[in-house]
C-alpha cells in the first residue's frame, strides 16, 4: 500500500534496507506554512485511491528497471495534514550512491506529475483552496 | 450505454457530487464524453483543452473508445508530493 491515513514511519521505512544496500536516499515532503505569500495552516490531500496506488506502483516499477539494484518504496498521507507533517515520503535504496539519489529524484518527480493526488491549502480563517485549481 | 465518472477535488466541488452514471452512445470516445459534460457544467465548458482523463484508473487519451460500464474520470491539475 502507497497511501496511508496514518502519520508516515521514516524510521520504519529505513529498516527496508537489505544487506547488500551501500545506499540509502530518502525524501521527505512536509507541509510548509506558507503558500505564495499567502498563511497556511494545513493541507487537506485527497486522492484518487485506487488509481494513485497503481500509478506509485508503476513509478517504483520503472525504477528498478531502469536502475538495476535500486528499490523504490513510497508513501504518501491522505487527510488533514498541519503543518510540519510529512506528506510524502521516498525511499531508495541502491548498492551505491548515484543509483539512490537519482532514483529518489525521479521518483518524486514523477509522483508530482502523474500520481491523482490533489490538495487544498487551508488558511488561518478556515477557508480552503485547491492547489491549480484555477485556470 | 452507462458509463461512471468520477469527479475529484476541484471538479467535484464543481459538479457538486463524487459520481455519477452517464449514457454515451456506443464507440463514444473519452473527448465526446467531455464535450457532453462540458455543455452541462459551466466551470468544464471554460477549459480550453480536455483535461487528463482516466478509463478504469489508467490514462487514458482523448481518443479511447469507451465500453459499457467503465469508470471514467477526468482529472484537475495533480498536485501530490
Amino acid at each position: 500500500m502507497y497511501l496511508t491515513t496514518n502519520p508516515i514511519d521514516v524510521a520504519a521505512l529505513l529498516n527496508e534496507a537489505r544487506p547488500g544496500d551501500g545506499a540509502v536516499c530518502v525524501f521527505v515532503g512536509v507541509v510548509r506554512n506558507e503558500s505564495g505569500g499567502r498563511e497556511t495552516v494545513a493541507i487537506d490531500y485527497e486522492a484518487y485511491g485506487a488509481m494513485a496506488e497503481s500509478e506509485m506502483a508503476r513509478i517504483a516499477g520503472a525504477l528498478s528497471r531502469d536502475w538495476p539494484g535500486v528499490r523504490v518504496r513510497i508513501q504518501h498521507r491522505v487527510g488533514r495534514l498541519a503543518v510540519g507533517e510529512a506528506s510524502v515520503a521516498v525511499l531508495a535504496t541502491a548498492p551505491h550512491r548515484d543509483a539512490a539519489f537519482a532514483a529518489c529524484r525521479a521518483a518524486i518527480d514523477r509522483i508530482k506529475k502523474t500520481v491523482p493526488i490533489w490538495k487544498k491549502e487551508i488558511s488561518p480563517d478556515g477557508t480552503g483552496e485547491w492547489v491549480d485549481a484555477t485556470l | 450505454m452507462q458509463v461512471r465518472v468520477l469527479y475529484f477535488a476541484s471538479f467535484r466541488d464543481a459538479v457538486g457530487r463524487e459520481d455519477e452514471t452517464r449514457q454515451v452512445a456506443p464507440g463514444s470516445r473519452v473527448r465526446q464524453l467531455w464535450q457532453a459534460l462540458a455543455a452541462d457544467v459551466p466551470h468544464f465548458s471554460r477549459f480550453r483543452a480536455m483535461p487528463p482523463a482516466a478509463v478504469n484508473r489508467e490514462y487514458a487519451s482523448a481518443e479511447t473508445e469507451l465500453h459499457e460500464g467503465d469508470e471514467v474520470a477526468f482529472l484537475p491539475p495533480v498536485a501530490g508530493g
